[in-house]
């Protein structure tokens, strides 16, 4: 492929891609997310390849795998094009009944398709489907239609116009007044504004600067950053591109996990492809800009998606963070001005640019604008990622997205932000999915891992595991850190064992007042968050365990034996 | 409502699969010639060596330091800090147990105390007969399907305690 020099041959191009897609052929589109491989998706792909080999349809029906789809409890996933037709869990057994019935037959196969499980109804397509219906997949909906691993297919459905605009169309400081006037707060778990930071970076004295992407996605039951960027790294890239266009930047980084292998061949996929055609390098798409992408891989420690640990890391450094009065986005890596931002934040500064800033402000609540990503984990009936407007109701999101609480059970508290984070009872799932909303909750919408509890869970013990968690993700750089973690450990291990001491409670407060007050970087001090959060909403069972010995979801071994 | 192929093993072909086999010296030297003199891709370096080799022999991160020229106390202080990196060779088969929030909820603890008993070795401990090596992880971004575990990067998932006596017989 020859590389692009102008706006006029990246239309050309598109023109091209778009004129040799035969809208009628069918395309058999089987999700490749890491929740479907895992249930042996690889094996209904080969079915699919042996079974069109078979029926000699080679030319006829063409096969795309994809990126997650998003309802992962179904998996795998195959919609079938160009009618649309969604099957759920669906098995190589079915691949030659797929063939032969729907893609050749246009015929519906009953089995495979959605069956409401509380009204029977049925739906064939994806969008009649109550996990997707009411969805806004702005960021995670084109997934079904796009090979990660093809360019063609992100520009067939209007990839790097938002640059071409960026880079012809305007000129740095428009771009930045559009992302500040869109006020896109960062969406991996701080909220701050994308603009401001941009800013900060681009004003910083210094010839060199850096953007990265953090897609270390550390925390535990987070998994739509992965989604994302593994179904459309070439989203992702582009927004980046836009914001070193837009922060004087030339020199990029993707700090990214190193244990998904899918995620780090598609994004090298994406960075050679990209290059090749003159959107990645030198002089982009003609426009004199240079810009370039080096990946690097987390090592497996939480800590390191922490800004100033990941640039530590990126240069080959123990990931410990600093204080934050020297800010990254003034002096990152090896010094120089560095602006970092998460996958889902860089995704959607090119829907920004193509739609303006007026456009995005109309969606969400007055102060969280755009829609955000929800992986939605736990107690749930329908484990998936969840795309919505921000001021949607967690309610709304656990029963008509989740389909409520499997097996019977209540509902008993939600909680965002994993190890971060922190809880909030069933009496609360009315409220806004809102940054400042959850924040003034004593929770935090986190990088958006929200986690469903029912009655079974006993609080005591999740906020155990949260710090046991903390204590093996902390670098240890600092004292109250490590030796605070250690301390409210040992006090909760304790009151799960049944050895918990009048006085505990407001032991941990202490403790976790001071982690919170003197840990050096946000991973210390967003300790006491979790704990500090249940002591508001379930005391009573905190207390329960100590005064009766008495553990009120029978969930602590040790504290069974006191029930009735 | 689960589907019927839910507990066999399977996952993506390109996985790393694990073994005793040690490394071809001739891929370490063109690994560390990539990176001659390169501080900076310490760990890459490791990491790729890693997951080659699945341990890090010391007179590996002694080559390291020399070629990179990084003094060997920060090798040895990168090779420690990030628990992907092992010093200890792995069994030729590793289990990871994913205790994540989502597979914890839907009884991780449970599955892991089973292993463990199967095993007879504990979180980072491999057996004496280098059959098995034992990790827990963080979420591996597949909480639909937990409780899980993975064996060789295989995913089983859904996995009751009782049935991972089965899943481990077929690994020798
Ligand atoms: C311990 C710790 C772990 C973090 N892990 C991540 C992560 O995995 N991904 C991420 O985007 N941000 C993570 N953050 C937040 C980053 O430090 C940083 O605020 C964020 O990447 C900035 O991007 P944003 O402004 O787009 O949200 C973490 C923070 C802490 C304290
Ligand atoms: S918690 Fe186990 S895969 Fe997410």
């Amino acid at each position: 492929m020859a590389r692009i020099n102008s706006v006029a041959e990246l239309e050309e191009l598109r023109k091209g891609i778009l004129s040799k897609i035969e809208p009628d052929k069918p395309c058999i589109a089987i999700c490749a997310g890491i929740a479907c491989l895992g249930l042996g998706n690889d094996r209904v792909i080969s079915a699919f390849e042996e079974e069109i080999r078979k029926q000699s349809l080679e030319t006829k029906v063409d096969i795309r795998a994809t990126g997650c789809h998003g309802f992962c409890e179904k998996g795998p996933i195959v919609v079938i094009y160009p009618e649309e037709i969604c099957y759920l869990e669906v098995t190589p057994e079915d691949v030659p009944e797929i063939i032969t019935q729907t893609v050749v037959g246009k015929k519906v196969i009953d089995r495979l398709i959605y069956t409401d499980p509380n009204t029977g109804a049925k739906a064939v397509h994806q969008f009649e489907i109550p996990f997707y219906k009411n969805q806004s997949r702005l960021l995670i909906g084109n997934n079904p239609k796009i090979n990660p691993k093809s360019i063609e297919d992100y520009l067939a459905i209007g990839g790097y116009s938002a640059l071409a605009k960026a880079l012809f169309a305007m000129n740095p400081e428009q771009v930045l007044e559009e992302i500040k006037k869109a006020n896109l707060r960062g969406r991996g778990g701080g909220g701050f504004p994308a603009g401001s930071k941009w800013e900060t970076t681009r004003n910083a004295p210094g010839e060199e600067k850096y953007v990265i992407v953090n897609a270390h996605e550390g925390e535990p039951g987070a998994f739509m950053d992965r989604a994302l960027f593994t179904g459309n790294p070439h989203l992702v890239l582009e927004g980046l591109i836009i914001g070193a266009y837009t922060i004087g930047s030339h020199q990029g980084f993707i700090y990214t996990r190193h244990d998904t292998p899918q995620l780090r061949e598609n994004i090298d996929i994406a960075l050679s492809e990209a290059k090749e055609y003159g959107l990645l390098g030198k002089n982009i798409l003609g426009s004199g800009f240079n810009f370039n992408v080096e990946v690097h891989l987390d090592v497996g420690i939480f800590v390191s998606g922490e800004s100033s640990a990941l640039m530590r890391s990126i240069e080959g450094k123990a990931p410990e963070p600093r204080p934050k009065y020297i800010r990254t986005s003034v002096s990152g890596i090896w010094n120089k001005p560095s602006n970092l931002n998460n996958v889902e934040t860089w995704a959607n500064v090119p829907q920004i640019i193509n739609n303006g800033s007026k456009w995005y402000s109309s969606i969400g609540t007055e102060r969280s604008k755009g829609t955000k990503l929800i992986s939605l984990s736990g107690n749930i009936c329908n484990t998936g990622v969840v795309e919505v407007p921000m001021g949607t109701s967690l309610k709304e999101i656990i029963y008509n997205f989740g389909g409520g609480i499997p097996n019977g059970k209540k509902l008993k508290a939600v909680h965002f932000g994993g190890p971060m984070g922190g809880s909030i009872p069933e009496s609360l799932i009315d409220s806004p999915l809102d940054f400042d909303v959850l924040s003034k909750l004593g929770t935090s919408l986190g990088a958006g891992d929200m986690l469903v509890l029912d009655e079974d869970n006993c609080m005591v013990e999740v906020a155990r595991y949260f710090l046991d968690f903390l204590s093996g993700e902390s670098c240890g750089k600092c004292v109250p850190c490590r030796e605070g973690i250690r301390q409210m450990l040992k006090i909760l291990t304790d009151i799960t064992d049944g050895k918990g001491k009048e006085g505990d409670i407001e032991l941990l407060e202490e403790i976790a007042g001071v982690v919170g007050e003197a840990a050096l970087c946000s991973l210390g001090r967003s300790v006491p968050k979790p704990l500090l959060s249940m002591l508001k909403y379930f005391r009573d069972e905190y207390e329960a365990h100590i005064k009766d010995k008495r553990c009120p979801a029978l969930f602590c071994k040790e504290l069974k034996k006191g029930e009735l | 409502m689960s589907p019927t192929y839910e507990k066999a093993d399977s996952g993506s072909g390109e996985r790393r699969r694990s073994g005793k086999e040690t490394m071809d010296n001739d891929r370490i030297e063109q690994i560390l010639n990539e990176h001659q003199g390169q501080a900076g891709s310490l760990i890459k370096v490791l990491m790729e060596i890693q997951e080659q080799n699945h341990w890090l022999p010391r007179e590996v991160l002694v080559k390291v330091s020399e070629k990179l020229e990084v003094p060997l106390s920060r090798v040895l202080r990168i090779a420690t800090f990030y628990k992907t990196f092992s010093l200890t060779p792995k069994g030729r088969h590793e289990i990871h147990v994913c205790t994540g929030t989502a597979c914890k909820v839907r009884g991780a603890q449970r599955v892991l105390d089973e292993v463990q008993e199967l095993t007879g070795i504990k979180p980072g401990e491999t057996d004496s007969d280098l059959k098995f090596s034992l990790e827990t992880v963080n979420c591996q971004g597949c909480c639909s399907l937990g409780p899980m575990i993975e064996v060789d990067g295989k995913t089983h998932s859904k996995i009751s305690p009782a049935e991972i006596a089965d899943a481990l017989k077929k690994y020798e």
